[in-house]
């Protein structure tokens, strides 16, 4: 599970960058104009994005300012979603997914790995602080169980070797390059596809 | 087995590239102009002749559906809004579209908007789908381009704008009341219906939502006809469907076939069998996590299409195939199903936000052998306060996968369980403290 207790080391200020604010007014522009409040998911996740991957309390106050809605509206919806952190966690945030069909292809295998390389618990940051993993619910990727997502990429069709493979570069500092580990073409069948044999673009 | 020139979706795999060129050599686009000006009534009776079900996982016409927006504009603007929120578990076809097809539904957005008399279309896609929403994101950018979107898109006289919109990670944004209150910037909470959202939806304005391969599958059946779309799969469960099949089989995949193909056609010929063969089936889930599985016997015959599937129980849902086989423990598949819904349950009505909970713990207890027998019809009459004592169907979706469990595998569960109630070891315990609070990992 995510983090949903407020970190007691908190920032005491927190501002968009110029780049996230231009991106603050084109989310804004989506809605109408009355309707700025819309656009509250759309800033907490950029600001989990420009403050490694988690929201202190000072952005849920400058959100809520920025988009004219009351502080505890910004703090529910914070608290109700998953993808939103309240507590820091690694640079590169591991999610590996244990929901049953990924469960039922070895996820438990993948758990094992991040618990021996990165930390024994979810949510602990492994020893050079740049690392933390957690157990999530369904990432919509079933086909390619098991698979993880490390920040916004997906990796898929693991073993625990790949995984290892995965996390050791992680630790290292170095992002490896997502998709499937076993060089499986999308969510085609691995042993060859058995439909859509001979089309082309007419 | 259904012929290749049948199937809508030609870059599944995304053997022939998603931009738009390709897409528009592929027949993306083509002739829209002209469906778009024969008219809102040509378009609606021609999606309800084609007999197309809803994709998302109730099976709504949607026809039907598109008939109940208003017919005239009156102060409040309309919407379309695209349900792209996938997270059933065993479910990741939109995503497959969005990645790969994404002209397909973004033409599919233009008509349905027109047909409904919308300038604004949301499509809200889930939080984690990152890559995704950034290469929808681009697609969108190459019809704006080539002015297919926004004023006088295509040619055909219509304004129409799409608009990206993220989730952030809740299973509940995907029941559309819930979306709703997601995209207006609140937690997600289910509303209560009616008001349906066709007359006060997003903003209190009328509102059509409608999951992504339903909005995708719409111009291809209007440029190849309804008469084409209904004549594929059975009466009442016409066309084309993407199944995800997933869990233990040989080769995992997306394959898009007939509704009411055989599922054991479906598991042999396009997943590779069951690892260690037929034989070693112990169950299928064949609709998504919410919908109660099938034992072997059933597997055997069943075609699946909505009505076959309600006939013993189940349902299509979604079309996310989980096949589990012998070598796993399906008490634990389901405990961890539970597990799943405890902690997607957005706690607004008690039966579920309670019951979820309870559901897991005896779940995770018969697993482990520490049940007694009482507790099996416990759990049953659980399953059942929980089921239509709710605000959305996430009730019903959390009841029926244990419900199913409890109806095949009964057996199985009372091999383990015991006489005696485990808790009277514990008698040193105060009364007053939850039991289950004391239990390690349960929150």
């Amino acid at each position: 599970m995510s983090i949903k207790k407020i970190s007691k080391i908190q920032p005491e200020s927190f501002e968009f960058s110029k780049d996230n604010l231009q991106e603050v007014e084109n989310e804004i522009k989506k809605y109408p104009k009355n309707r700025k409040a819309s656009a509250v998911l759309a800033l907490l996740c950029l600001v989990q994005r420009q403050h490694d991957n988690w929201i202190p309390l000072a952005a849920i106050k400058y959100v809520a300012k920025l988009l004219d809605i009351p502080y505890i509206q910004v703090y529910e919806v914070s608290t109700f979603y998953s993808m939103f952190n309240l507590s820091p966690v690694g640079k590169y945030f591991v999610q590996v997914c244990t929901t049953t069909p990924c469960m039922i292809r070895g996820a438990n295998k993948i758990v094992g790995v991040c618990k021996k390389y990165i930390a024994k618990n979810q949510n602990e940051l492994s020893e050079n602080k740049i690392c933390s993993w957690i157990e999530v619910e369904c990432l919509g990727a079933c086909v390619n169980a098991p698979m993880m997502q490390i920040n916004q990429d997906y990796f898929e069709d693991l073993d625990e070797n790949k995984t290892e493979e995965i996390i050791q570069k992680l630790l290292e500092d170095k992002l490896p390059t997502p998709g499937s580990a076993k060089n499986r073409k999308n969510t085609a069948p691995e042993k060859g596809k058995t439909t859509l044999l001979q089309v082309k673009n007419a | 087995m259904l012929k290749d020139e049948d199937r809508i979706f030609k870059n599944l795999y995304n053997d022939l590239g998603w931009d738009i060129n390709s897409a528009i050599t592929r027949g993306d686009w083509m002739q829209t102009k002209d469906l778009i000006s024969k008219g809102k009534d040509w378009i609606i009776k021609e999606i309800k002749d084609s007999e197309l079900r809803g994709r998302g996982g109730a099976g709504f016409p949607t026809g039907l559906k598109l008939s109940f927006a208003p017919k005239e504009v009156g102060s409040r603007p309309h919407y379309l809004v695209i349900n792209a929120d996938e997270s059933e578990p065993g479910t990741c076809k939109d995503r497959d579209i969005l990645r790969f097809e994404p002209q397909k539904l973004i033409e599919g957005c233009l008509i349905t908007s027109y047909a409904i008399n919308a300038h604004i279309c949301y499509i809200y896609i889930r939080g984690e789908y990152i890559r995704e929403g950034q290469r929808l994101q681009e697609a969108i950018k190459q019809a704006y381009e080539k002015n297919l979107l926004g004023k006088n898109a295509c040619g055909s006289g219509w304004d129409l704008d799409v608009y990206l919109h993220y989730g952030a990670g809740a299973y509940i944004c995907g029941e559309e009341t819930a979306l709703l209150e997601s995209l207006e910037g609140k937690k997600g909470l289910p509303r209560l219906k009616p008001p349906f959202p066709a007359h006060v939806g997003l903003y209190g304005c009328p509102t059509i939502v409608n999951n992504v391969e339903t909005i995708a599958v719409v111009p291809t059946i209007l440029k190849k006809g309804a008469k084409w779309f209904a004549s594929l799969g059975k009466p009442k469960n016409t066309g084309t469907k993407i199944f995800c099949i997933s869990g233990n089989v040989n080769n995992p995949c997306n394959v898009e076939e007939e509704m009411g193909i055989p599922l054991k056609d479906l598991i042999e010929k396009h997943a590779g069998g069951v690892v260690g063969g037929w034989e070693n089936l112990q169950a299928v889930i064949p609709g998504g996590s919410s919908m109660p599985l099938l034992p072997k016997n059933i597997c055997e015959t069943i075609t699946m299409d909505f009505d076959s599937l309600i006939k013993v129980k189940s349902g299509l849902g979604t079309a996310g195939i989980i096949v589990i086989n012998k070598d796993q423990d399906i008490i634990k598949c389901m405990a961890r199903i539970a597990k799943f819904y405890k902690h997607e349950s957005c706690g607004q009505c008690t039966p579920c936000r309670e019951g979820c909970g309870w559901m897991w713990r005896m779940l995770e207890r018969m697993a482990e052998g520490e049940a007694t027998y009482k507790e099996i019809d416990l759990l049953y009459d659980v399953t059942k306060q929980i089921e239509g004592h709710t605000i959305c169907a996430f009730g019903e979706g959390a009841a029926w996968p244990v419900q199913g469990l409890l109806r095949h595998f009964r057996k199985e569960i009372e091999k383990r369980s015991h006489e005696e109630p485990l808790i009277k070891k514990k008698s040193n315990i105060p009364y007053l403290i939850d039991q289950h609070l004391l239990e390690k990992d349960s929150a």
